[in-house]
């Protein structure tokens, strides 16, 4: 069942200077039960793709000049306000970067999850496990025991007890895990994942890629991973888009795409991650790979 | 915490001694004599330096500071030289109606200051942000005296809203005095005519004083809430579908106020300082008003009175402000 349809996405971006084109048509379809890799150097527009998805850019600076977003039928670009906001939290789950600063610190993480709960369940109640004519009460107490129940799930141990914690009482794992519990407690069918273990040392991105990867699988979700890492591609994706400025260069299963690159970049970027067969001081960088080159 | 407050509380102790003693040394080294001024002209050299006697000026300074400390110590504050009346009581009449005028003065420019800062952060450069900016600025540079005077041929000279000074019509009996607080006292006695009097000669003078500081407060405010709205955390917030009315009224207020909190603090010793000027314009009854008097007849024990009374409340402010830290700021709770 066809999730996420991108069709032909072009924005640009207003500054002092004038205005840029910064996504050129993107297309790109995803499906529940797949986890597309996103993956391109910085400044490719992965993050703009991403956001753009929940209509998290600024309009202006940014504008979109062609192209449409359609999420569960729902044209996300024509959307009012109104119905975008009931898509976020519930349908459409975001996790970013740096879990230091995606948390707000004057609260307690505990504040932060029941709140989001409970912007998920006035959008819909099934989702606390509530029926429509509940009252103010059991949407209070099902939130907080829904986050409860999330942290616990995430790996959060003592999490009755955490709940009442504030996010610096919390190590930088820890808040990434309290962060995924923040993006799946509505019970999201879409996760946008902006770069989610760039921030985390080796093994705490692999418990952290394992979470995302079960949470998945139990809920049968489609997953939008952007990253830089090839390595994290390989490990959890089924599928993988190669952006270049602001292009789809190719995109496919991830098989496909990475034992087989058919475009020259993805093949430079794949040459481009050290093994212990590089030798010392000989790490293959893109070469004349310009943007004019590839336009 | 209970250890935070009592190692502050301690710490009161060498400030207050340093301040007497800076008092008391500055009050009898200036020139001029209130003990003459207080005799009268016509007094004799005998009975002025009966009255010095008296009243312990004849003394070497170390023995008169010696007897003021211990006597302040023991609720006795001195006597003023002019009226003869103790200075410690005095100040328990004056006290209230001085704080009333502050607590209102701060109360308006925090009820009115923060949520105009948050609003002219989230649409700054609209109207409404040029518009305070433009009253900031005279706000900011208006002195309080002159507001006051301002507003009082405004309100009171020409429309007659509102009467021009003074805490109570002098014929009628105010509220019975439990907390010495008009509005207060009238509320809890339940006395509704009373209460719109009170707030009625309290609302000139509260604003004349409140306007500097709310300006303050809402400039203050507009920047930390334009600097916390870039934060990570309220992209989060918004991406999971939070309402902006929520982010800003929640989330985005309670990281704002710390730096606006500091502002709020160092506004309560502003005000108390500049009562001296806004109570002698709209003749109110407060400290300012007795101090103002004092000085003019260079009777210091009032003064230095009321000084350590407005510095000892500074003191408390400092301490509640540096405790509000930690309610805002949950890394800087006090172990």
């Amino acid at each position: 069942m066809t999730l996420l349809k991108i069709s032909n996405l072009q924005l640009s971006m207003k500054s002092y200077e004038g205005e840029t084109p910064i996504l050129h048509g993107i297309d790109l379809t995803i499906k529940r039960g797949e986890v597309w890799g996103m993956v391109g150097e910085t400044g490719s527009g992965k993050s703009l793709t991403g956001l753009s998805i929940s209509r998290l850019i600024p309009t202006p600076p940014g504008r979109y000049l062609a192209g449409s977003i359609e999420f569960q039928g729902i044209d996300v670009l024509k959307a009012t306000d109104r119905e975008m906001r009931a898509l976020r939290g519930r349908h459409l789950g975001m996790i970013f970067q740096d879990p230091t600063t995606n948390l707000n610190p004057a609260f307690r993480i505990g504040t932060q999850l029941v709140d989001v709960a409970l912007h998920a369940g006035h959008a819909d109640p099934s989702v606390l496990g509530l029926s429509p004519g509940a009252s103010r009460r059991q949407f209070k107490d099902a939130a907080r025991q829904t986050a409860i129940d999330m942290l616990g799930k995430v790996g959060i141990p003592n999490a009755s007890e955490r709940i009442n914690d504030y996010p610096h009482q919390f190590s930088g794992g820890m808040r990434q895990r309290v962060l995924i519990a923040m993006a799946m407690i509505g019970k999201p069918d879409l996760l946008i994942a902006d770069e989610p273990t760039t921030a985390l040392d080796v093994s705490v991105q692999a418990q952290v890629l394992r979470l995302i990867h079960e949470l998945v699988a139990e809920r049968n979700i489609g997953v939008l991973l952007i990253t830089h890492n090839l390595g994290v591609v390989a490990q959890i994706c089924t599928h993988v888009a190669v952006m270049y400025c602001g292009r789809i260069l190719e995109a496919g299963a991830v098989h496909d795409v990475l034992k087989r690159p058919s475009h020259s970049y993805t093949r430079a970027l794949l040459d481009s991650v050290p093994t212990v067969h590089t030798k010392r001081g000989e790490l293959r960088g893109l070469g004349d790979l310009q943007p004019e080159a590839l336009a | 915490m209970l250890y935070f407050i009592l190692r502050r509380l301690v710490l009161v102790v060498p400030i207050l001694i340093g301040l007497t003693l800076l008092l008391f040394v500055v009050a009898r080294l200036l020139p001029g004599d209130p003990v003459g001024l207080a005799a009268g002209p016509n007094a004799s050299a005998e009975t002025i330096a009966q009255l010095r006697q008296e009243f312990g000026f004849d003394q070497p300074l170390p023995i008169q500071y010696w007897t003021y400390v211990t006597g302040l110590l023991q609720g006795d504050w001195g006597t003023s030289v002019f009226t003869r009346r103790p200075v410690f009581e005095d100040i328990l009449t004056y006290l209230p109606a001085t704080l009333e005028l502050v607590f209102a003065a701060l109360l308006l420019a925090v009820v009115i200051g923060i949520p105009l800062g948050l609003l002219t952060a989230v649409y700054r450069n609209g109207a409404l942000d040029y518009a305070t900016r433009t009253l900031a600025l005279g706000g900011i540079a208006m002195p309080r005296f002159f507001l006051g005077l301002l507003l009082q041929l405004a309100f009171a000279a020409w429309l007659g809203w509102l009467p021009l000074s003074g805490r109570y019509p002098f014929i009628e009996m105010p509220p019975e005095t439990i907390t010495g607080f008009y509005t207060i006292d009238s509320l809890l006695a339940g006395d509704f005519y009373a209460l719109r009097v009170a707030i009625a000669h309290l609302v000139l003078p509260a604003f004349a004083m409140a306007l500097s500081p709310l300006a303050t407060i809402m400039r203050m405010m507009r920047a930390s809430t334009i600097e916390v709205l870039q934060q990570d955390y309220v992209m989060t917030e918004r991406a999971l579908g939070l309402s902006n009315r929520l982010i800003l009224f929640k989330y985005v207020l309670k990281n704002a106020m710390t730096s606006t909190l500091t502002v709020i603090g160092l506004y309560v010793s502003w005000l108390l300082g500049g009562t001296v000027l806004v109570e002698t314009v709209f003749d109110w009854p407060g400290l300012g008003l007795y101090a103002s008097q004092a000085i003019l007849t260079q009777d210091f024990m009032p003064v230095i009175g009321v000084t350590l009374v407005i510095a000892i409340i500074y003191l408390i402010t400092m301490l509640v402000v540096d405790l509000l830290y930690g309610v805002f700021n949950p890394k800087v709770r006090y172990a």
